[in-house]
């Protein structure tokens, strides 16, 4: 009954229809994760602070993002005097498109990818250098010189560490002989030293900082900077609005964690290959390696002060770009001499 | 009308659109905006082209950088409309000659043999993994590398230009050095003193 409908509709729409369930089993899991991610960071804070979080809202808290997500929906949108209506509430959307279209060409597993396109590693790069604008358009259109200011501090902020990510992008096309994310992920296959945070040490460090630079975290966090300007760009939003800039900001931090697993630390493969069973390439070593990554970015914040804005600066110019290209020299070498263990 | 017909109609409107926006707004911010909507518009038309790497690199290098620095220099000045038509119409007729120049330059290219529609009547379809990166490479790096190389010199000759335009040394400037902030021990800064006590009387 349900096949021979199916099958009755056009073959455009079948495709429409497949394509868009295929957006909403990966959109929809991620915004949970968004949601519980806030409350795993203010758990794990908590925890590392002797405190014990948030544990009021269900049983032990666990209700606690969904009271929040309720309470930011249900307050007013504040816009300011004078500010353009059109690019304040286009703001945010234009943080989280990028955020979210990048998932789909996230590969999950060998099979598992919404659009398995050739050149998946050059649209991410597009698409995060995309998101600089929802900071630049919110800091202007708010029609307020500290969102302005804070703006600017951190639009400047995000192209620096833009380049540094991009040259170690360039690095692991250069290891994998790929622009495709599936084909990375296949070139570290062997055991866990294979992977490519070996070869590509220097790379994986430079891209996992400018990953927390990028998306504004702490120590890095500027744009926050609660002691010393109120809350930079998003100053003048409230409500929805708001939220969805942290939905942003969180979706873009499991969106380099997810990146990080997939081009240093070999994706879906298993760290056991060989091993029966659990040497068995699967989702599971993926999201497992991911969760460690995004564990890491709420460690940092609760580990290390703020960095001072001259210091990020010059973190971001005159040290990581200079041992990416110095890097990328070295591999590019090694690809040539087919280095045995990871490039023959 | 095929599908992908439908997509570069709608990519093509808009671009021109944006396009005819970017010179037609008053306010420079938003022309900036529509400048961007323009430059996405146009790396549709690539991807549809199966150009995915000129595409990509155009929304890479235009929108993610260029656009960015444009947007810095565009909100930081405060552009007064009124005074900027002041020389309307000193400028009009020379700005109309060369509109008219730059059509009938653009006119002449497009209806040349080098456009005409026989010459690429015969485009063909590349397979599905048919690298246009790698295509692209590899002609850069072998037949155009001269010019390729070129390109480059000029580009470091840019930077190198820019640099020494705004680096100026004042000898009064007091610079950090974050070399020595670091290494910095305790040692260097805290001196302990033993201060007699006073008598107490």
């Amino acid at each position: 009954m349900i096949e021979s409908l199916w099958g009755a509709l056009p073959e455009a729409l079948q495709t429409t229809i497949v394509i868009v369930a295929k957006i909403v089993a990966i959109v929809v899991p991620l915004m949970l994760t968004v949601a519980y991610y806030t409350l795993a960071e203010r758990k794990v804070i908590g925890f590392m602070q002797v405190r014990i979080g948030p544990n009021r809202v269900g049983p032990r808290g666990l209700l606690q993002p969904i009271a929040d997500a309720v309470k930011l929906m249900f307050k007013e949108i504040i816009l300011p005097t004078n500010a353009n209506r059109f690019l304040f509430v286009g703001a945010p959307l234009l943080s989280i498109a990028p955020a979210l279209a990048a998932w789909a060409v996230i590969p999950f597993n060998e099979t598992w990818v919404l659009a398995d396109i050739d050149a998946s590693l050059l649209y991410i790069l597009a698409l995060t250098s995309f998101g600089v604008y929802g900071v630049i358009i919110a800091g202007w259109a708010s029609n307020s010189k500290y969102a302005l200011l804070g703006a600017m501090r951190s639009a400047a902020q995000m192209v620096a560490y833009e380049i540094a990510m991009g040259f170690a992008l360039v690095g692991v096309l250069l290891a994998g002989g790929s622009l495709n994310l599936g084909d990375i992920v296949q070139a570290q296959s062997g055991s866990i030293l294979h992977w490519f945070w070996l070869p590509l040490f220097p790379l994986m460090m430079v891209y996992l900082i400018s990953g927390v630079a990028e998306t504004n975290r702490a120590p890095f966090d500027v744009a926050e900077g609660e002691s010393e300007i109120v809350a930079g760009f998003h100053v003048e939003y409230s409500g929805m609005t708001f939220a969805v800039f942290f939905l942003a900001e969180y979706a873009n931090m499991i969106l380099i964690a997810a990146l990080t697993s997939l081009l240093f630390f070999g994706g879906w493969l298993s760290p056991f290959q060989g091993v029966p069973l659990l040497g068995e390439p699967s989702l599971f070593w993926f999201l497992l390696k991911t969760a460690f990554f995004m564990f890491c970015f709420l460690w940092f914040r609760a580990t290390f002060p703020r960095y001072r804005y001259d210091q990020i600066m010059r973190l971001g110019w005159k040290v990581f770009i200079p041992i990416t290209i110095v890097w990328l020299l070295v591999v590019g070498l090694a690809v040539v001499v087919e280095l045995p263990w990871w490039f023959d | 009308m095929g599908f992908d017909k439908l997509v570069f109609y709608v990519f093509a409107a808009v671009l021109v659109f944006a396009a005819l926006r970017v010179i037609t707004c008053r306010n420079p911010v938003h022309a900036v905006f529509y400048l961007v909507l323009a430059f996405l518009n146009s790396a549709g038309l690539w991807l549809l082209l199966e150009a995915e790497f000129l595409a990509m690199t155009l929304v890479l290098v235009y929108v993610g950088a260029v656009m960015v620095l444009f947007l810095f220099v565009v909100m930081m000045l405060d552009i007064n409309v009124a005074e900027m038509r002041a020389g309307m119409r000193r400028f009009a007729p020379v700005g109309v000659g060369i509109g008219i120049l730059l059509v009938v330059e653009m006119a002449l290219i497009v209806r040349s043999s080098a456009f005409s529609p026989e010459k690429f009547g015969n485009l063909v379809r590349s397979p599905a993994d048919y690298s246009n990166t790698k295509a692209l490479g590899s002609v850069l790096y072998t037949e155009h590398v001269y010019a390729f190389e070129i390109a480059a010199v000029i580009l470091v000759l840019a930077i190198i230009a820019a640099i020494a335009l705004t680096l100026r040394k004042r000898p009064k400037t007091r610079y950090q050095d974050p070399a020595r902030q670091v290494s910095v021990r305790r040692e260097d800064r805290v001196r302990l003193v033993d201060v007699p006590s006073e008598k107490r009387g």
